[in-house]
């Protein structure tokens, strides 16, 4: 049993250990006796899990964020609008008016919030965030509705979020109107056309469908791409990265050996994001079991390939979790599809998001879970990613030997 | 107080030695602000649509020619069946498809109705359910000017006029409600990563040690960690302000001088959080994961992407302690809305309590003594 | 009082491992006191919780006059230190490395920047004055870190293996640094592998297992083991039996 003598005759820089390899046996791998490659790497293998495994705080983090991703999106986040706060300011203060006001205020989708008295009332309110819109009622609001006449009414939106204004006045024209029938109901109408509407896959309309596959592929990317890209410069910055280049292990096998534990760690998040969109929000696996793990397993290498290949470009950690977070993660949640359709994007994003991989492993996931899809159906976009892969990974293989060289 | 101007001066010339850093801190936010406000758009556009007309009538080309003419929908294919076309849908060619039975034309005038059927790609629920509110607006139109056209002018019943308005943003444009709040992410992600992960950064080399022994008080050496970030995201917002102005012309209705005031509180929570993390993490890479698994939680929780009244009860008092979601709230009520100090003194009321709450913190966790 | 640095039955203990057991010693002003042991006898945890970077689990020690539990802060004004670990910014220039610890031990800035023109000069660094420290020899690095540590002119210094991976010729000058030093009055305290270096010591002691197992003048401690060498001393001292060979 020898060990390399580490520390001995050179506590400089260079033989620096790094904290988590405490006890004698993590400095197994760098046992000199000679011994198969497989052996090695598995030792290898080993030393990254203590890194993991020591880092108790992490791995909480690293198994906690999904679940707490999928269960945020699941109950707490949602585009539906609710009790959204409104004012009315009543000119005509009648029986009618105060009638409609009610009826808006025991809507699910408004709460009354203050009444108000005056138009600079109303900026007010919106200046200081406490309403969403405004019902304006004019004098004598009803008196001309009731005798066939038309009549009118305000609905002031606050527009900076146009999507909340738009919906907001909607629903209250709808309330407005249901209110009006009842008032005076309705002669047949002649020439109706009906309209029958089906949601295909997801006749709910449930946001979960959405956002499991956007959740998974983002704590894929986080798992894969930026832990270690990150990890890897860790081991130049500190400099035990020249150490490990001097054993006698291939500089690939080195690489391999430090992203096997997190591919094992992002397939364990897999596991866990599935079962719970599956057991607690009802999510449906429609398609095949081992082609949905197989197309994860892909996604897990191209993301890993992107990390590899930026760290092979930088050996500071701070800049490679920047350029992760800018080039990597930002994208992989606004660019994909995820939070916004693509189609909706000008041109020139939709064309970007062409080369985001994230894109094309959540049109894989949806075929495959909820379109109930096989291979005919995401052959194309399994033969992107790996394409893609297999480009970053030639990318990085040039960098390292340029830098070798 | 005297050594503080000394750490500011070593965190920046550190920080701008990496020749990428200047870029990536400075030109990369204002690339993702330009992208971001483009792509973060809720309007739903361009919906394929997949039509089988079995009719052939009249009336069906019309209707048919109506989608067509709708902004909201591209026509992508045609075919004689629903089958072929829930087929579309599957192969993600179609988003939606209108399926006009025979004889549409001759039962809506002889029985007085007829059925349409629209089958929707309902994945993406917000996306159907606008996307089917679209289709069942134009035939509604359809149908109103088919009755007017063929019903020989049947009185409609005295309707009520609503009449709606859209302050602060007439034109209803996305991007002015956006751009605030991106701005707020980008200069957020920054400060926070960069301060998260500068003092654990010098644990993990050493030099950490060099600095304990020095008679050094805890308060200068966070307040000379603090400033150097607080500094470059402060400059970092200004550009972003004057890109939004220019390029997205987001009206600057309230005062700068009030928005820039509550980003140095804002900042001080941001980064005095960081530094937290800084002081209880060993390594970067832990201090890189803390920090993402508070700040996804803060960011999704802002109200920036979807509105936080839509949160049920217990998730909107969670917001109450989400200094991200104050300061998306501060910049779309001053920028757009023109608040003044007293209408958001609740806001700086809460920010600066955790400012001192949150500082505090940092300075009691660093530890000099181990 | 006489002592730089009194310890009394200091002891440091991490869960059920006892890193100092109970070490007792004092150090003379001006003395340049050798702190032997094998790796893991404590050395770095005793130098740990002298300098106020550790808190001892019990026993008591003053250095430089102060309590190391009450007034650490008060200690440290008046120490300097050198640690194992690298201590200097790699990403700075050598004079920006200077003028940043001069800087945080409250030096005015006009004397710190005298004081970084003199040590470039007596250092004979000029050429490398405005380059990164990352790209300057290891040799250099030490000699630059120890000027630092004594930048304040602390009472005491403190150094952490601070020859390690350094060559011969460097060492001998980096010796020469440590003579100046002690001649001005500083007491210098420093760990060392190197049993050659243990000569040059006024005093030294020498750690075994967490405990002090012998304390005396390098030529007191060979005439009791009747041997030639320090190098011998220590072997005996560490390896019971094993100096025979």
């Amino acid at each position: 049993m020898s060990y390399v003598p580490m520390c001995l005759g050179n506590p400089g820089k260079k033989s620096y250990v790094p904290m988590c390899l405490k006890r004698k046996q993590d400095y197994k791998f760098f046992k000199i006796n000679p011994m198969g490659t497989n052996k090695k790497l598995s030792i290898f293998i080993r030393k990254e899990f203590y890194h993991i495994l020591r880092d108790r705080r992490t791995l909480l983090i690293l198994l906690g964020m999904p679940a707490v991703l999928v269960l945020l999106f699941g109950f707490a986040i949602s585009n539906e609008i609710k009790n959204a706060d409104i004012g009315v300011l009543d000119y005509a203060q009648n029986d009618q008016s105060q009638r409609l006001t009610q009826r808006l205020s025991a809507s699910e989708y408004f709460t009354l919030a203050l009444p108000l008295h005056s138009t600079q009332e109303i900026e007010e309110a919106f200046r200081a965030g406490s309403i969403k819109m405004a019902v304006v009622l004019p004098p004598k609001f009803g008196e001309e509705t009731a005798r066939g006449l038309p009549g009118s009414l305000q609905l002031i939106a606050d527009g900076t979020d146009p999507n909340t204004a738009t919906t907001l006045s909607n629903y209250a024209s709808a309330i407005i109107g249901d209110f009006l029938q009842e008032q005076q109901p309705l002669q047949q109408q002649p020439m109706v056309i009906q309209t029958e509407v089906r949601m295909l896959y997801n006749a709910g309309l449930k946001s979960v469908f959405m956002f499991v596959p956007g959740v998974m592929t983002v704590i894929l990317m986080l798992v894969s791409a930026m832990m270690t890209s990150i990890a890897i410069t860790r081991e130049k910055e500190v400099g035990t990265m020249e150490v490990l280049l001097a054993s006698p292990l291939p500089p690939p096998l080195i690489v391999i050996g430090k992203v096997i534990p997190y591919i094992l760690l992002a397939l364990a998040n897999t596991a866990v994001i599935l079962l719970l969109g599956t057991e607690v929000f009802g999510m449906p696996i429609r398609g095949n079991y081992a082609l949905l793990w197989l197309e994860c397993f892909l996604f897990v290498l191209t993301a890993l390939s992107l990390g590899i290949l930026i760290s092979t470009r930088t050996d500071s950690q701070q800049v490679a979790m920047l350029f992760s977070l800018m080039v990597l993660m930002l994208p992989t949640i606004l660019l994909s599809g995820f939070i916004f359709p693509i189609e909706s994007m000008p041109l020139p994003l939709q064309v970007i998001s062409n080369i985001i991989p994230a894109k094309w492993f959540i049109i894989i996931l949806k075929d495959v879970m909820l379109k109930g899809g096989g291979m005919e159906l995401v052959w194309q976009e399994t033969l992107i990613l790996l394409g893609m892969t297999v480009f970053f990974i030639a990318l990085s293989v040039r960098s390292f030997n340029i830098r070798l060289a | 107080m005297k050594t503080v101007p000394y750490i500011v001066q070593k965190e920046f010339r550190q920080i701008f030695r990496h020749r990428v850093m200047l870029p990536l801190i400075f030109l990369m936010p204002v690339i993702q602000l330009l992208v971001l406000a483009f792509a973060a758009d809720y309007e739903v556009d361009n919906v394929k649509l997949h039509i089988v007309d079995l009719d052939h009538s009249q009336a069906s080309r019309q209707l048919v020619g109506q989608f067509e003419a709708s902004e909201h929908f591209i026509l992508t294919g045609a075919s004689a069946s629903g089958k072929i076309a829930s087929n579309e849908i599957q192969q993600g060619e179609a988003d939606l498809y209108l399926e006009i039975p025979p004889d549409f034309q001759r039962q809506l005038l002889r029985d007085g109705r007829s059925q349409l059927q629209v089958a929707v790609d309902a994945i993406n629920g917000v996306k159907a359910g606008l996307s089917s509110a679209y289709a069942n607006a134009i035939i509604r139109d359809f149908n109103a000017a088919f009755r007017q056209n063929y019903g020989g002018g049947i009185a409609q019943p005295a309707a009520l006029q609503i009449e709606t308005a859209n302050w602060f943003n007439p034109e209803q444009n996305y991007q002015t409600f956006m751009v605030p709040g991106i701005l707020v992410i980008l200069v957020t992600l920054v400060g926070m990563f960069l301060a998260g992960m500068n003092i654990v950064k010098e644990k993990e080399i050493g030099t950490i040690e060099q600095i304990n022994v020095s008679p050094i008080r805890k308060h200068e050496f966070i307040i000379g960690k603090l400033l150097p970030f607080w500094i470059i995201a402060l400059v970092e917002l200004a550009i972003g302000l004057v890109v939004g102005k220019l390029v997205f012309h987001i009206p600057f209705v309230g005062s700068l001088w009030l928005i820039f005031g509550f980003a140095g509180l804002y900042l001080l929570v941001v980064l005095g959080f960081g530094l937290l993390i800084s002081t209880v993490t060993e390594t970067q890479q832990q201090a890189m994961f803390i920090a993402w698994f508070f700040l996804i939680i803060f960011i999704l929780m802002s109200g920036l992407f979807t509105p936080i009244e839509s949160m049920p009860p217990w998730a909107q008092d969670i917001t109450r302690f989400n200094p991200v979601a104050y300061f998306v709230d501060v910049m779309r009520l001053v920028l757009l809305k023109g608040s003044d100090v007293w209408d958001i003194r609740q806001h700086i009321a809460v920010m600066g309590g955790y400012a001192l709450a949150v500082n505090g913190l940092a300075v009691l966790n660093y530890r000099k003594v181990g | 009082m006489n002592h730089a640095i009194t310890a009394n039955n200091l002891t440091k203990r991490f869960g059920d491992f006892t890193a100092v057991d109970a070490i007792s010693f004092e150090v003379d002003k001006g003395e340049i006191f050798g702190f032997l042991g094998a790796n893991g006898a404590g050395k770095t945890t005793a130098m740990r919780m002298l300098t106020g970077l550790s808190r001892p689990t019990e026993g008591e020690a003053m250095v430089a006059g102060y309590d190391v539990y009450r007034e650490p802060e008060q200690i440290k004004r008046r120490i300097g230190y050198m640690s194992q670990k690298f201590s200097l910014y790699e990403d700075l220039k050598v004079r920006e490395n200077i003028r940043f610890y001069g800087g945080i031990y409250g030096l005015p800035r006009k004397q710190v920047r005298q004081e970084a023109d003199r040590l470039i000069e007596e250092l004979g660094m000029s050429e490398f004055a405005n380059s990164l420290v990352s790209g300057i020899p290891l040799g250099w690095r030490q000699k630059l870190a120890f000027s630092i540590a004594i930048l304040h002119r602390p009472a005491i210094v403190f150094l952490d293996e601070p020859t390690g991976g350094v060559d011969p010729v460097t060492r001998r000058q980096f010796w020469e640094m440590i003579y100046k030093t002690a001649n001005e009055g500083t007491t210098v305290f420093v760990t060392t592998h190197y049993m050659d270096e243990a000569e040059y010591c006024n005093r030294v002691s020498i750690m075994v297992e967490g405990r002090i197992a012998a304390l005396d003048t390098p030529q007191a401690m060979k005439a009791s083991f009747g041997v030639e060498t320090m190098n011998e001393v220590f072997l005996r001292l560490t390896r019971p039996g094993g100096g025979n060979t």
